[in-house]
């Protein structure tokens, strides 16, 4: 079954799943199987920092700086929008560690 | 609920938003490289004429075709045929395409893969594979392929698409003689691992139309197969999707056909032509321009075989007055030459066309002769199958 978001876990885009910069349309896309989605601008920022290396906490830290927003805000905005794209099978995680 | 952070592109022309004109920038191409297949199926889409080896575009030109899609907008690939692995650059054209910044999906029928030449691929960028089946076990499988072995080798090609991580979208082209396997085909999509199945009722031209006494569904048979979809989709939620078109003689409106003729799509024949979509060469008398004579973009621009069914201006009645032309763009125009002889009329899938009781009640007459005999597609214009009818 789909995998679920939690702040250590570290999401990466599969191979069937790219973001990219549309030159012809100047705009963002998330290129997937059949479809073409235009992500807004949340997706965007959380999605370019999604490398397979970094966790969700890391993600939401760096965006809370960039933007100077609350962390624990950002922090939730990025699960609620990493578990969409994951329960529709576009992102894999890294399971958290456990201590 | 969480609120929605990616939408469904919608279409643009390069001028950005304006949803008035005819066409935008294409979306997606379906690259068909060859017309040579190992398989077949009597309900192929290709022509009745295809294009010999000797025909096809060659790989610079191919190379470069993909550059020029690349530049004009599309964003996604489909290599598709015939049987697209026949043509042993494919793994070019997919690193081309890569480098272009496209998406690449490959359409086989995996008969002719090894797991070593998908690996290539999937190397070279390839991000989604399609995988035909034409019935839930060998016997049928093979008897509507005309390829002995063929069912058990896509089986084997579906693990190694999972094994080397790609999704895979299993296609299953439903008719009356396999109709009956849909929910055995259903429960073998999953086995397979795929996270979409495509339940595509045979669209009647070309083979299909040559086929159609052995292909036609009873109506008893629509009925059986939308209700094993709706029942399938409810239990599978979350592990398949399931797309499904209630096949057109027994629809009341039509479907819309490649969201609007020469509107977000196109397709490239074997020997470069541009064609609205896969099956635009059944509709003579129409010129279609190639990609060896004239620059993509302009072709996108001006070929007159795009312009003209494009948008709602070429529409006669009923489908000029209607309040549905926007929403599926008067039908398909391939079906309508198909059925009424010229291309520019309704498409009498639809309830409003004058012919729509007639082809009803054909089909109908058709589904129940019991006529179950395939003329199998390939080069020398089909070969009767063997046996009795
Ligand atoms: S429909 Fe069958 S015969 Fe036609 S290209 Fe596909 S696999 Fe080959
Ligand atoms: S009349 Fe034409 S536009 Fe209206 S529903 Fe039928 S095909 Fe579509």
């Amino acid at each position: 079954m789909r995998p679920e978001i939690a702040p250590e876990s570290v999401p990466r885009l599969p191979r069937h799943v790219k973001l990219r910069h549309d030159k012809a349309r100047d705009r963002w896309l998330i290129l997937v199987p059949e479809r073409v989605l235009v992500p807004d601008d949340t997706a965007v920022a959380v999605l370019s920092r999604v490398d397979g290396a970094r966790s969700v906490r890391d993600i939401a830290t760096d965006l809370a700086q960039t933007y100077h927003a609350a962390v624990d805000v950002i922090l939730a905005d990025s699960i609620a929008l990493l578990q969409d794209l994951a329960d529709k099978g576009f992102l894999a995680v890294t399971e958290p560690r456990h201590a | 609920m969480p609120e929605d952070h990616a939408a469904d592109i919608q279409l643009v022309s390069r001028a950005g938003e304006d949803t008035g004109r005819s066409h935008g920038l294409p979306l997606a191409v379906l690259a068909e490289i060859t017309h040579r297949c190992p398989l077949q199926c009597p309900y192929c889409s290709n022509p009745l004429a295809m294009e010999p080896g000797s025909n096809e575009l060659p790989t610079a030109d191919w190379l470069r075709v993909i550059d020029e899609l690349a530049e004009l907008g599309v964003l996604q690939i489909h290599f598709s045929g015939g049987e697209p692995t026949a043509r042993r650059d494919l793994g070019q054209m997919i690193a081309r395409a890569t480098e272009a910044g496209l998406y690449s999906n490959l359409i086989t029928s995996a008969v002719g893969l090894t797991r070593d030449k998908l690996a290539a691929l999937v190397e070279a960028g390839l991000c989604h594979v399609q995988i035909s089946v034409q019935g839930a076990e060998p016997a049928l499988a093979d008897r509507v392929g005309g390829y002995r072995g063929g069912h058990a080798r896509k089986l084997e090609a579906a693990r190694w698409t999972r094994d080397l991580d790609l999704p895979l979208t299993v296609n299953a082209v439903m008719h009356r003689q396999n109709l009956h396997q849909l929910p055995a085909i259903i429960d073998m999509a999953v086995g397979m691992g795929a996270s979409r199945l495509e339940v595509a009722n045979v669209q009647y031209y070309g083979w299909a139309l040559k086929n159609r006494h052995a292909l036609m569904p009873t109506p008893a048979q629509v009925e059986d197969c939308t209700a094993t979809v709706e029942a399938a989709r409810d239990r599978l939620r979350g592990v398949l999707e399931i797309d499904y078109v209630i096949p057109d003689y027994y629809a009341k409106r039509p479907k819309q056909c490649m969201g609007g003729w020469g509107r977000q799509f196109f397709n490239i024949s074997p020997s470069g032509k541009v064609l609205p979509c896969h099956a635009a060469e059944t509709i003579t008398g129409l010129e279609f321009d190639s990609v060896r004579d004239r620059p993509l973009a302009w072709i996108w621009e001006h070929s007159k075989a795009l312009n003209i069914y494009r948008g709602t201006d070429w529409m006669p009645e009923p489908c000029r007055s209607c309040e549905w032309k926007e929403a599926d763009f008067g039908g398909c125009r391939c079906q309508a030459f198909a059925l009424t002889g010229s291309a520019g009329s309704t498409d009498p899938a639809c309830a409003k066309s004058p012919l729509h009781d007639h082809i009803f009640a054909l089909a109908e007459t058709e589904a129940g002769e019991e006529r179950n005999r395939f003329i199998y597609r390939n080069l020398s214009g089909g070969t009767e199958e063997a046996g009795p009818a």
